[in-house]
């Protein structure tokens, strides 16, 4: 067990976004959180990152609270990859995934091999190694991201935080970052959470799958049982069947037009409910 | 489903990490040329500043008066020749060099800190805080000096503190710094605290000059005993801003990132934010508000050195040094009557225009 939440609620001043979370994540499990715009995804991540303090509940990392953790230990154990990135000063980005070797460096020590090796090693992994000394100012926004991956991985952490990390990339620059994360999963046994929307990317390498709507965890489970038509048609509201890929074998999710037809379909369904109550 | 093409095997040790170590080691190697090349020229600067004055004095006599303080030469010198050499010149040069150095020091934290490329220790306001604080005391008739240490640095101290924290929450909108209204503020909290400075002079009957020494700034008639003020506050503050130089760059990618790094934020921003007030408090207890030294020293540092801010705080000590040494000599011997301009009308002078063409340039580009 890496991470433990419990009885966890969390919002903004007077605003809740979320109530009454209990999960763990073992190590080494590849969890996929998904859910509509503004569930509460990276809000949840922000939590667990440490950067949102729980308004009730303990989020527990390793064996501690992650509030607790002293700064440096808990970027050790916890990389987080944002959505984007906005960086103002012309740092190459060699410089950049440098900085994800911070928490493990010594103050005012001065640069070591494994320092480096990890920092080139993880650009090479996120295919970056040709931007080493070009400004990350001046670099493309899917290249800045796949920087910032990579500054992630250079922090060698236990657990990786991703929050809609892969949205701004392209198809082949996905499928490169996510096939680097689930071999980084398999063999070194990196635990990675992401916040994602693309539902096909998520059921192509992620094992588990957590669904968030309307403020609570809707379905939690292996991505083989919970990636169905029904439970994704009812957490997105939108009509969904689920297919089979004939080669590999994973579940594929195809989205049906909103029709006229649905419409009142749903409008008849909210008109039996209401009856009910 | 596998991916060959993928690197996912470990990085042989070899030749990615030699080039990238010798790439590294050029790095260093620029960066020590520079600060030997700045610091030549700083030693060469000082000299000849010592050497412009309206006292004609040779070479020879500057030396023996230096070499003879030093305890190197023995031979007899002119009292009038070693007063103003040693008493007034040096000494004047001296401070306007450790003035230069924390200024542009006090700069470059603060804009990384802010996230600004506009700010500097004049522009948010802390400068004249700072001013502020001295002012008052000197005028309830606090001063003197204690073993070499004077109360007045800490006025400037609690003044520069004071603009800061004002400054901040002005320009803090839903829990963030604004950072098209942390200038702002910085320009009201100034322009107030720059009338106060006048009010409280006014009210105690003061020359009009005096005024002016606070607000504009100058060296005017300063000597030794202001760099004594002023050393404890430079080395305290540079010491601290070194220590975090590194955090200071992870700060520089904003808040956020800057936790997920592993930076305890509040902490280390509180402790930068009092390495730039040490910094400019004890340049302005002894001068008065000099203006954009702060501003324009970091951003030529920049485009030199880029944006690792252990170099950049050593280079830009040096190059405000030098700076803020020459706009002094500028000062003395601009007007022909032979009247003193007050160093922070030179300095503004030149910065007005760089400052200027920096808000065009970032806007442009789209930079803040």
């Amino acid at each position: 067990m890496v991470i433990k939440v419990e009885a966890l609620n969390l919002g903004y001043e007077d605003r809740a976004v979320l109530t009454g979370l209990n999960f763990q994540v073992n190590r080494g499990e590849f969890v996929g959180i998904l859910g509509p715009n503004g569930s509460g995804k990276s809000t949840l991540l922000q939590a667990i990152s440490g950067l949102l303090p729980p308004q009730q509940g303990r989020i527990i990392v390793k064996s501690e609270a992650v509030g607790a953790l002293p700064s440096r230990l808990r970027a050790q154990i916890l990389a987080v990859v944002p959505q984007s990135t906005d960086v103002r000063f012309p740092f190459s980005c060699l410089e950049i995934v440098l900085m994800g070797r911070y928490p493990r460096r010594r103050r005012l020590g001065t640069l070591t091999d494994t320092d480096l090796v990890a920092a080139l090693q993880s650009m090479r992994r996120t295919t970056t190694a040709h931007l080493k000394e070009r400004s990350i100012t001046e670099v493309s926004g899917g290249e800045c991201q796949r920087v910032v991956i990579a500054r992630a991985l250079a922090q060698d952490p236990e657990i990786l935080l991703l929050d809609e990390a892969t949205s701004s990339l392209d198809v082949r620059k996905k499928l490169e970052i996510f096939a680097i994360l689930q071999y980084l999963n398999e063999t070194r046994g990196l635990t990675v959470l992401c916040a994602m929307h693309d539902l096909n990317l998520a059921a192509l390498y992620c094992r588990r799958l957590m669904f968030i709507k309307d403020g609570r965890i809707a379905v939690d489970g292996p991505t083989a049982e919970v990636f169905t038509p029904e439970i994704l048609s009812r957490v997105y509201e939108t009509p969904m069947e689920v297919v089979r890929h004939p080669g590999h074998q994973r579940p594929y999710a195809v989205m049906l037009p909103l029709s006229p037809e649905t419409r009142e379909a749903e409008a008849a369904a909210e008109a039996r409910e209401a009856a009910q109550s | 489903m596998k991916i060959n093409s993928l690197p996912m095997k470990d990085l042989d040790r070899g030749a990615d990490l030699a080039a990238a170590r010798s790439r590294y080691q050029a790095g260093a190697r620029r960066f020590a040329m520079a600060l030997i090349i700045l610091s030549l020229v700083l030693v060469g600067s000082v000299v000849l500043a010592t050497g412009i004055g309206r006292m004609d004095i040779g070479w020879g006599a500057i030396a023996a008066v230096v070499l003879g303080k030093l305890g190197l030469y023995t031979g007899s010198l002119d009292r009038t020749t070693d007063v103003v050499v040693w008493g007034i010149r040096l000494s004047r040069v001296v401070l306007s060099g450790l003035v230069g150095a924390s200024l542009a020091t006090a700069g470059v934290i603060f804009q990384g800190l802010l996230l600004n490329p506009l700010a500097d220790p004049f522009t948010i306001g802390v400068s004249t805080g700072a001013a502020f604080g001295v002012a008052l005391l000197v005028t309830l008739g606090v001063g003197g000096s204690f073993l070499g240490l004077s109360p007045l640095p800490l006025g400037a101290l609690v003044g520069a503190l004071g603009a800061m924290m004002a400054v901040l929450v002005l320009s803090r909108e839903a829990g963030r710094i604004r950072k098209e209204t942390l200038i702002l503020a910085g320009i009201v909290v100034s322009t107030f605290l720059s009338a106060l400075i006048s009010l409280v002079k006014s009210l105690d009957e003061e020359s009009l000059s005096a005024i002016v020494f606070w607000i504009m700034g100058s060296f005017s008639g300063r000597g030794w005993i202001h760099v004594g003020f002023l050393i404890p506050y430079m080395i305290f503050g540079l010491a601290l801003a070194f220590m975090y130089h590194r955090e200071l760059d992870i700060l520089a990618l904003g808040e956020e990132q800057s936790h997920h790094l592993g930076v305890a934020v509040s902490a280390v921003r509180l402790k930068l934010l009092l390495a730039a007030s040490l910094l400019t408090a004890g340049a302005v207890s002894v001068s008065g508000v000099i203006g954009f030294v702060g501003l324009v020293v970091p951003h030529l540092v920049r485009v030199l050195a880029g944006p690792s801010h252990g170099r950049l705080l050593a280079l830009s000590a040096l190059a405000g040094a030098l700076i803020l040494i020459w706009a002094d000599v500028l000062s003395r011997i601009l007007l022909a009557s032979g009247q003193e301009l007050p160093v922070g009308v030179v300095t503004a002078l030149l910065g007005g225009p760089f400052f200027f063409y920096l808000l065009k340039s970032r806007r442009s580009r789209g930079m803040w």
